[in-house]
């Protein structure tokens, strides 16, 4: 990472506390006052016990869940600033196609969609021509060792080392500036395990400001570049 | 940003005494599909009906391109709903003409258009209904004959040959089977994505709205209680209501 | 009967031929638009020419000459009766000829003979609305008149095509008025629809059980539906007339013995009848 490096990212109070209706109303106060600061090129690894709030706060910063409190200032390539916790839903939805990607555990797996198309689409949402995303997500696909039989196959039928290896992909296509990633080598081999290092390294390189829950402590430490931990808040009585 | 292809203000519709419609508001915008959930008497079909043109609120207004539907005069919003609108009715037999064939069907629109080439009407009739996945080679049989998942996706390709900006779809998987619903969504969704039409979805399937809307609208009772991007309205529900839909759902 | 004291002259009372003139004059000024009018009960059957016979009534004067056809003929029973009628009730002179009739009551049929600029022709129209085998709901149908939405109607002659490879309607082919109403031309066979186009005379349209009555003023363009690449062709059957050899004439076939024996002639008799007798004068 260079000094000089802007920031991208730029997290300043934020709460979220869940209200749950269904059990009379019970507040499960996760997150308090919570800050942080990634920049282009950085990549930053949550920590702390399970159940701390890490995919909490990385679901915040993907716009998947609501901030209670605090911002979420996003600076995309131009040097726009957006706060995420205060935009409308469609301006999420624009920054969540244009500036930020996120890998999420799992796959959400579409219905009779072949696995190349949900690699190729994010591409394609962000303006790339269809034939291009294609071919592109055909090698991006073939690096993370998903054999060309499988890219005409909706991922439904694919074990979950498979399915996961198309999330990365979908993920990491793109080229967003920040990238979210929730333990993305969970499922994966120590032969894959390595590629998604090196697709996090380039993503680095090419200036990309990513936060990242890594269990695998191999893969954490060969991509982070410092921990932000998270702690737990005790239960709201 | 573009400005909204659809707006609603402030729509209050009552029954009697019970309200179908309070004040619900709401934008659309160019190449997003809205969807529109709740439990059956949510006042989900009226809203879609007054945001058609085809009801008319108490209170409020509904925009099209800026231009109050209500002051379009009957004759502009029927050329509307034939040519740069659809409207995909849950029950395809309520769309569709059943004693007219597959062809006639889907070339109707074209016809109503001015287009007086039976060769070409032929011509685009085949290319949708392939479009839709049925076999072109039954385009001169009845729709009688076809199954429900078929007769649906006829419904589809009769709506959208006349290239509409602005779809709105009442339940279109309400009647079938769930196999065939996969396929239908899938077909919706694809169609949606090349032809960058813009959908206002009222279901209660949040499985659907999850696969096709970009944004969610919750409505109970006549009002919305919440709104917002699809996963957010899902994954974080706020109101009690949106929890309790939620949570039945996604706990099968 | 006529001038007799207490009886109306051409049997409706003033009122009601005041009415069916208003009717009727609304008619003509909006070429092809259907009238409501409040029909009468007449002295004959409906479906018989009752919506005929009241825009005869409404109509007709001392000086006129009538003339009367049921599918071309002018000695049907029917023609017959309504021609004794008129005479009875309107003390008018009657005719079989096309040429000396001042109005033409027909059923089915429009004359061989071009008609003149003065003449009247009066069809009697079973069922005047052409949308009403596609759209049950009349509200409906009106509507689609008031915004010229015949979408429908195109959607039925695409039908034909599909099923019959031609459009396949001999009878009554529906027709687009004045660039504007589409019009139920009474079920005259298609093979007549040119005619209608920009004719001198004025054509007028009762439906007595429908209670609707319309109108195609002197030179109005009326047009049939049909397709860029399936234009509309006036049929006829492929033979000459076995009595008068015209070849251009509508035909009626007929049976002339047990064993298949059959024969074609003109169905209009008058026009026959006048081709025979000016062959036998140049004999």
């Amino acid at each position: 990472m260079t000094g000089a490096a802007e920031w991208r990212l730029r997290v300043e109070a934020l709460d979220k506390t869940f209200t749950l209706h269904l059990q009379g109303g019970l507040r499960i106060p996760v997150l308090r006052g919570e800050s942080l600061v990634v920049h282009a090129g950085e990549c930053v690894a949550l920590s702390g016990p399970s159940g701390a709030g890490k995919s909490t706060l990385l679901r915040c910063l993907a716009g998947t869940y609501g901030a209670g409190g605090g911002r979420i200032l996003v600076r995309d390539p131009a040097g726009a600033v957006t706060d995420l916790a205060a935009a409308d839903a469609r301006t999420v939805a624009a920054l969540r196609r244009n500036v930020i990607g996120y890998v999420s555990q799992f796959l959400r797996v579409i219905p009779r969609v072949p696995a190349l198309d949900i690699v190729a689409e994010p591409m394609i949402a962000r303006g790339m021509p269809k034939e291009a995303a294609r071919e592109a997500a055909a090698v991006l696909m073939r690096r993370l060792n998903l054999p060309d039989r499988l890219h005409r196959l909706p991922p439904a039928t694919f074990s979950g080392g498979e399915q996961q290896r198309v999330n990365l992909a979908r993920g990491f296509g793109a080229g967003h500036p920040i990238l979210l990633l929730d333990e993305p080598t969970a499922s994966l081999d120590a032969g894959n395990r390595a590629v998604v290092i090196g697709l996090i390294a380039e993503a680095k390189a090419r200036g990309a400001a990513i936060v990242g829950i890594f269990h695998d402590a191999e893969v954490r430490d060969a991509v982070a570049d410092r921990h932000h931990p998270i702690r737990p808040l005790p239960d709201a009585a | 940003m573009s400005a909204p292809l659809l707006s609603a203000e402030g729509l209050t519709l009552r029954f009697g005494r019970v309200p179908a419609l309070l004040g619900v508001s709401l934008d659309l915008f160019p190449g997003e599909v809205l969807a529109i959930v709740g439990e059956s008497g949510s006042g989900k079909t009226t809203l879609l009906r007054v945001l058609s043109g085809q009801a008319a609120p108490q209170e409020g207004r509904v925009l099209y391109r800026g231009q109050d539907i209500a002051a379009m005069g009957e004759a502009a919003l029927r050329r509307l709903l034939r040519s740069e609108w659809g409207y995909v009715h849950q029950n395809p037999r309520d769309g569709l003409r059943m004693s007219v064939s597959a062809g006639g069907n889907v070339g109707e629109r074209l016809m109503a258009a001015g287009v007086r080439h039976y060769g070409r009407i032929r011509a685009a009739a085949r290319e949708w209904l392939a479009r839709v996945e049925i076999d072109p080679a039954r385009m001169d049989d009845l729709p009688g004959t076809f199954s429900g998942g078929m007769q649906q996706r006829l419904q589809i390709a009769r709506t959208l040959v006349t290239h509409p900006a602005l779809v709105f779809m009442d339940e279109p998987t309400g009647g079938l089977d769930v196999s065939v619903q996969a396929r239908l969504l899938d077909l919706i969704r694809g169609l949606v994505a090349d032809l960058g039409l813009s959908v206002l979805l009222v279901t209660h399937d949040i499985a659907a709205a999850r696969l096709l809307a970009g944004r969610i609208l919750v409505m109970r009772r006549g009002e919305v209680v919440e709104q917002g991007l699809t996963e957010r309205v899902l994954e974080d529900p706020q109101h009690p209501y949106t929890q309790l839909l939620v949570s039945s759902v996604l706990a099968a | 009967m006529s001038g007799v004291p207490g009886f109306s002259y051409a049997y409706l009372d003033e009122g009601t031929k005041r009415m069916l003139r208003r009717t009727l004059l609304k008619a003509v000024a909006i070429p092809g638009y259907q009238v409501p009018f409040g029909a009468r009960e007449m002295p004959l059957p409906y479906g018989w020419g009752t919506g005929g016979i009241q825009v005869t009534a409404a109509i007709i004067g001392p000086s006129d000459v009538l003339k009367v056809i049921d599918q071309g003929s002018d000695d049907t029973t029917n023609a017959v009766s309504i021609r004794r009628f008129f005479r009875r009730v309107a003390g008018v002179a009657t005719t079989e000829r096309t040429t000396e009739a001042t109005i033409i009551q027909t059923r089915h049929r429009i004359p061989e003979t071009p008609l003149r600029e003065g003449q009247i022709l009066v069809y009697q129209v079973p069922m005047p609305e052409p949308l009403f085998r596609l759209e049950p709901r009349l509200a409906e149908t009106r509507r689609l008149h008031a915004l010229a939405d015949y979408g429908l109607m195109q959607v039925r002659l695409y039908e034909d095509i599909v099923r019959h490879g031609a459009i396949a309607t001999a009878y009554n082919h529906p027709v687009m008025v004045d660039g504007r109403y589409l019009m139920s031309p009474s079920p005259i066979p298609a093979f007549d629809n040119p005619k209608m186009h920009r004719m001198p005379a004025l054509q007028l349209f009762g439906a007595g059980r429908e209670k609707r009555i319309y109108a195609v003023p002197p030179y109005t363009d009326v047009v049939s539906l049909d397709f860029e690449d399936h234009p509309f062709r006036p049929i006829r059957a492929p033979h000459a007339c076995a009595l008068c050899g015209a070849a251009d004439s509508y035909l009626d076939e007929v049976l002339t013995d047990d064993s298949g024996g059959r024969i074609f002639v003109c169905s209009d008799t008058d026009y026959c009848a006048t081709r025979q007798a000016a062959r036998q004068a140049a004999e």
